[in-house]
């Protein structure tokens, strides 16, 4: 939750004080791109094609679980000052993202026009589903909105993003274009090194605690084989880990993952009881020490699953 | 429940609808029927639920960006009296949606922005019942017909000033003086984060409203019926603070709120007893104070326990004691107190059953209450307020 890349001018004195009152008044608008973005990945995005020229408000951690954030004051506050909302989409903030949109009165950033922007809703989503019915879990009807850990669709966002970019600001459309192409280039280099990594982890299996990891999976080629959640958004339950203790002593899974947000001891409880071990992936960026921007976000999340199989494969 | 593949969160060709299901066992030690709050005039929604089994009201709440402008949102209230189900229109308004300039314009029928808890709906309330002094001052809750104008200050700090015009048709105040302009409030809310791990919020309100007839439940008397009515002038000054804390603000395993709301009435007028006969009436100098402190802690994903202190204390003058007293205006000397306690279970977010007990000493007969309640949302997934 930190504001960056707002760089201040060199000021006289005395305008430097009267800079001071403007600052606390209003972040100025015109010294750069005010960016409200729901998810630190989306804000590592925005850092990425925008560098100093937007001022990025990270409205959620790597340790905050996003489905269950409240509107509260400070957030309200952001999003009337945003140029752009940047958020995942999908009904993913559905309890917390139109009620802030509401409270703002920001006529830039509400549904529809240019300062909104929904990354999910720029790719085609896995599981859209034609019914949705609550008895399912908190399914959302959209698809599954945790796009982030598929660089191709990751670029995909990139682009449409750029373009966005350039459309509210467009004194500087330029420079977010060469941005974008630099990063497409830098992001395609690394899906080729990360893709040769993961080589080993195709084909392996996965116990998953909730449904954040179906697209880096997907992309991975690791079968997802269960869920800790009962449902998704329910928590784990005796019950249910006690089925899928039996689960794993006829068919194991080569690991257990969850996010940093999620609570340790379900999927520990199970690792303790089948064997299997259960990994800590960061999810977003900022989620371990070693994910500290997109890139390093995926180094770290592969360095983690390379480990887990190496440890399974050493038993 | 059906819904078709959108990208969108409710709907946006269709209103969101959601429904509310509420239903709950109540049990007292002393008879419902005789609760009072001294020195308070009750209306409203005022009073205890029916004893044993019952049905909490139902809700059906229709909402929806209208165009790129206005957002709107309709509530009809659905609840049995007296065997006869009835149907309120509980909320009915319209709203910018980015007006510019932090500026927003609501319109209709609305739950009045006075403290902390009135704009919430009762199945969003942590407990099952309103605090005394909502019950004593509002009837649980204040609603009125009008326009609210807020500003959202440009601000890192969170700073909103609103204000709002009513017609002042309904309990406390009535009549609809003034032309139909009889209530007006102004607010203020201040609120941040301290870290990752704290919010806050600070309320000021002040509600004034010019009264002429606010009746209250009638009572016989003598073989007549009489309702005691209130004519004069009604000021209300409120302060409100809500603090969360979760462990670096995640939501999901633990959080803790402490929430406290303090009002102060102050009334001058006259209060005649209609039915009477003569007419019998007193001058009326009102002094009404009091609030609640609670606290909630969810102590692991789907359990919440919670704490709450009521007091409340009513000094009312006038110039024939007796007929204060008819009236309910008198405090008989004694100082309405409760103490509740409660445990809910949230199997998923649209689901809840609530155990909840009260230590209530409203007045001079103390009475243990327990409650049973469920609240079950079906459909559009409801906000997360702070």
């Amino acid at each position: 939750m930190a504001r960056t890349g707002f760089k201040m001018r060199t000021l006289h004195f005395s305008h430097a004080i009267l800079g001071g009152m403007l600052l606390w008044v209003s972040i100025p608008a015109h010294a750069a791109l005010q960016v409200f973005a729901c998810e630190p990945e989306w804000a590592a995005l925005i850092d990425e094609l925008a560098a100093d020229k937007a001022s990025v408000y990270r409205a959620t951690t790597a340790q905050q679980d996003v489905h269950r954030i409240q509107a509260r004051p400070s957030l309200i506050a952001q999003v009337r000052k945003a140029d752009l909302v940047i958020c995942s989409g999908a009904e993913l903030e559905v309890g917390w993202l139109p009620l802030l949109l509401r409270r703002a009165a920001n006529p830039k950033v509400q549904p529809g026009k240019m300062g909104y922007f929904m990354a999910a809703e720029q790719v085609e989503r896995l599981d859209v589903h034609a019914t949705v019915d609550r008895s399912m879990g908190d399914v959302h009807a959209a698809g599954n909105p945790h796009v982030h850990l598929d660089p191709y669709r990751m670029m995909t966002i990139a682009q449409s993003l750029a373009k966005r970019l350039a459309t509210i600001d467009p004194s500087n459309a330029d420079f977010y274009h060469d941005q974008q192409q630099q990063f497409a280039t830098r992001w395609q280099a690394a899906i080729k090194k990360w893709e040769q990594l993961a080589l080993p982890l195709q084909g392996k299996t996965a116990v998953v605690h909730h449904k954040d990891w179906r697209y880096l999976l997907n992309w991975l080629g690791i079968t997802t084989v269960a869920s800790l959640e009962p449902k998704p958004g329910l928590p784990p339950n005796a019950n249910h880990l006690a089925r899928l203790n039996q689960q794993m002593k006829t068919a194991p899974a080569a690991m257990i993952l969850r996010a940093s947000y999620q609570a340790a001891r379900p999927s520990q409880w199970l690792a303790n009881k089948s064997g299997i071990p259960a990994i800590v992936l960061p999810y977003t960026v900022g989620g371990s020490d070693g994910a500290q921007d997109l890139f390093s976000l995926y180094d770290d999340t592969l360095q983690h699953l390379l480990n887990a199989i190496g440890a399974s494969d050493l038993k | 429940m059906t819904l078709i593949p959108t990208t969108h969160a409710s709907n946006e060709m269709n209103p969101a609808i959601s429904m509310i299901l509420q239903g709950q066992y109540a049990g007292y030690e002393q008879s419902p029927d005789g609760y009072e709050l001294p020195g308070f005039m009750l209306g409203g929604e005022a009073g205890l639920n029916s004893e044993g089994f019952g049905l909490g009201h139902g809700e059906l709440v229709m909402s929806s960006n209208i165009d790129d402008r206005f957002f709107g949102k309709l509530t009809l209230a659905i609840a049995d009296h007296d065997g006869a189900t009835e149907i309120e229109l509980e909320e009915a308004f319209i709203e910018t949606t980015g007006l510019s300039y932090g500026l927003t314009v609501k319109a209709g029928r609305f739950f009045s922005d006075i403290g902390y808890l009135n704009n919430q709906h009762t199945h969003a309330w942590d407990f099952i019942d309103a605090p005394l002094i909502y019950r004593g001052l509002f009837g649980n809750q204040l609603i009125d017909d009008g326009l609210q104008l807020r500003w959202l200050a440009p601000t890192d700090f969170y700073i909103q000033l609103g204000a709002e015009f009513g017609r002042g048709e309904r309990f406390p105040s009535g009549g609809a003086s003034n032309d139909g302009k009889g209530t007006q409030l102004l607010f203020a809310e201040f609120g941040g984060d301290v870290g990752d791990s704290h919010s806050w919020q600070l309320g000021l309100s002040h509600w004034s409203a010019e009264v002429v007839g606010r009746q209250s439940d009638a009572h016989a008397h003598g073989g007549a019926t009489e309702t005691p009515s209130f004519t004069g002038d009604s000021d209300i000054s409120v302060i409100d603070i809500v603090w969360k804390w979760a462990p670096q603000g995640n939501y999901s395993q633990r959080h803790l709120t402490l929430q406290f709301e303090y009002f102060q009435r102050e009334e001058i007028g006259d209060v005649e007893l209609i039915g009477s006969n003569p007419l019998e009436t007193t001058t009326y100098d009102g002094k009404q104070d009091g609030g609640y402190a609670q606290v909630v802690y969810q102590f692991m994903p789907r359990w919440q326990a919670g704490l709450r202190y009521d007091q409340i204390e009513a000094d009312n003058r006038g110039s024939d004691d007796a007929i204060l007293g008819e009236a309910g205006l008198d405090n008989e000397g004694h100082t309405p107190k409760r103490t509740s306690i409660m445990l809910e279970h949230n199997h998923s977010e649209f689901s809840l059953v609530r155990l909840q007990f009260n230590k209530d000493e409203s007045y001079e007969n103390s009475d243990d209450q327990v409650y049973l309640q469920y609240v079950m949302s079906l459909g559009a997934h409801g906000a997360h307020r702070f």
